[in-house]
């Protein structure tokens, strides 16, 4: 038995189907009965029933990359808000190696990282690396805050979201797992991206997304907006899909 | 000839029911739930129950910075109630109270169970609610609200805990006591559910009844609690407009 739909919108405690079904993210199981714990949408695939929340905090995962911004400066290493109830560390010598050098001259308070999260323990302590392509200090550029679970939304299907971002604002934007978005370029355009993003955020629970936020690009931008071509889209759907950010090759440091 | 109507004389004429507002025994106070109403907070709602106006926000799960609070398996749930000092008749002196500190531990415990606080060890969940006017059962009012909060704020929890008061006001067991009913009344007993299995989370009983009175009182107070839940649904439903 199952009471529910697919994408409707369910609030913690809500029975959502009986035993015959699996229990995935966003649900526990109660008396042989599959309930809701969050405020989300429901999405079924095949017997496994998960709830996609609408507001969520950001839990590190290993593998992540994140943008985090240092709040502390200690005697071997770095430590990061990473926009998430666990903060970060980064160690001195995965920027330095071996050497020994003073930490204040490679990274200060407030600066911002862009890091992969190399692992998080039982304890829920998280070490921060900066080795991989793409990966190190961001220079100038805003930052935006979105909600975590709405990042493959905001990617969109193979980048196709952010991309389109990217070409009309003619911004870098890069994306962390943990819901933060750093964005640069000309600092009208910088707000024309911001607004966009915000949007996104606001309506990530609704479909066909990506025809208007092509439009409210091209209305920011005072552009035509070109004629549609007919194709419905295929619904993305913001789940476990987590596609990887473009990452880009400058501001790295050294 | 001009007669002041009062109250009293409201009651009198009345014939449903012998209750200083004309309510019925089984009748709540006017309602109403609104969630998502601050900006800056993870979640937040607002509450009015009659002339009870609560706001409650809700921030975490974040980092607890103080050592010996933090649970190496769970959360830890923090509450603060706090009544404004214009929520009263006479100035309310601002600060915490013996009754406030009470209000705020109740509180914590009866919405702790609800709440996955295992999934965020080492971490801290904050509740603060705020009744900006107080016309009886504020406590009540704060959990139903908190409760909109938490899910506002996507935190998971197994079901929304509602709460609501039943008493004995002039030798009647009635629902949802006014301030004046609760002050003149016999007795107060809040409750507070989590309406899907029906478990009860928070059970106080204040003045004298008779288990008879006191068995009516707490099912009276558990359909209030019912009625309650309905509008907590809508509010959180309501504040993503479908």
């Amino acid at each position: 038995m199952i009471f529910i739909e697919d994408k409707q919108m369910v609030i913690p405690g809500d029975v959502l189907a009986d035993k015959e079904y699996q229990s995935g993210r966003g649900t526990f199981k109660e008396d042989d009965k599959i309930c809701s714990s969050l405020v989300g949408l429901v999405a079924i695939r095949d017997k496994k029933i998960s709830v996609i929340p609408l507001q969520s905090k950001y839990i590190p995962k290993r593998g992540d990359v994140v943008i985090g911004e240092i709040t502390d400066i200690r005697f071997s290493m770095w430590n990061l808000d990473i926009n998430s109830p666990y903060s970060g560390i980064l160690p001195a010598s995965d920027v330095f190696g071996k050497e020994k050098r003073d930490l204040n001259k490679a990274f200060n308070v407030g600066d911002v990282l862009f890091l992969r999260v190399v692992d998080v323990d039982e304890v829920k302590k998280v070490k921060l690396g900066l080795k991989g392509r793409g990966l190190g200090k961001f220079r100038d550029g805003i930052l935006i805050y979105i909600t975590p679970t709405k990042v493959p939304r905001l990617i969109g299907k193979k980048g196709s979201m952010i991309n389109m971002i990217k070409d009309e604002t003619k911004c870098e934007v890069v994306v962390g797992q943990n819901g933060v978005v750093w964005v640069k370029g000309d600092p009208s355009m910088e707000r024309v991206a911001e607004k966009v993003i915000n949007m996104i955020e606001e309506q990530a629970h609704t479909s066909g997304l990506t025809d208007r936020v092509r439009n409210m690009l091209f209305e920011l931008l005072g552009k035509e907006i070109p004629e549609k071509e007919e194709k419905p889209e295929a619904t993305e759907e913001a789940t476990d899909e987590e596609e990887e950010e473009e990452e880009n090759g400058e501001n790295l440091i050294q | 000839m001009i007669t002041i109507i009062t109250n009293k004389i409201l009651g009198k004429n009345s014939t449903s029911s012998k209750r200083a507002d004309g309510r019925a025994s089984d009748e709540l106070r006017p309602f109403k739930i609104e969630a998502g109403v601050l900006e800056r907070a993870d979640g937040s709602a607002y509450l009015e129950l009659g002339g009870n106006k609560v706001i409650v926000a809700v921030y975490g799960p974040r980092e607890l910075h103080i050592r010996r609070l933090m649970q190496p398996d769970r959360a830890v749930l923090r509450c603060r109630y706090n009544m404004a000092p214009f929520s009263v008749d006479d100035r309310k002196r601002p600060g915490p109270d013996r009754r406030s500190v009470e209000i705020s531990k109740i509180t914590s415990e009866a919405l702790m169970p609800a709440v996955f606080l295992e999934k965020f060890p080492r971490s801290t969940i904050d509740v603060f609610i705020e009744v900006l006017e107080a016309e009886g059962g504020t406590r009540c009012a704060g959990i139903t609200a908190a409760s909109v909060a938490l899910a506002d704020a996507g935190v998971p929890m197994r079901d929304l805990v509602v709460a609501c008061a039943a008493g004995k006001s002039e030798g009647e067991v009635v629902l949802d006591l006014s301030e004046v009913e609760d002050k003149d009344g016999e007795a107060d007993v809040p409750v507070a559910i989590m309406p899907r299995t029906g478990e009860v989370t928070l059970l106080q009983s204040d003045g004298n009844l008779t288990p008879e009175e006191f068995g009516k009182a707490l099912n009276l107070a558990i359909e209030g609690c019912m009625k309650l839940s309905e509008a907590q649904k809508e509010a959180i439903i309501k504040r993503y407009g479908d």
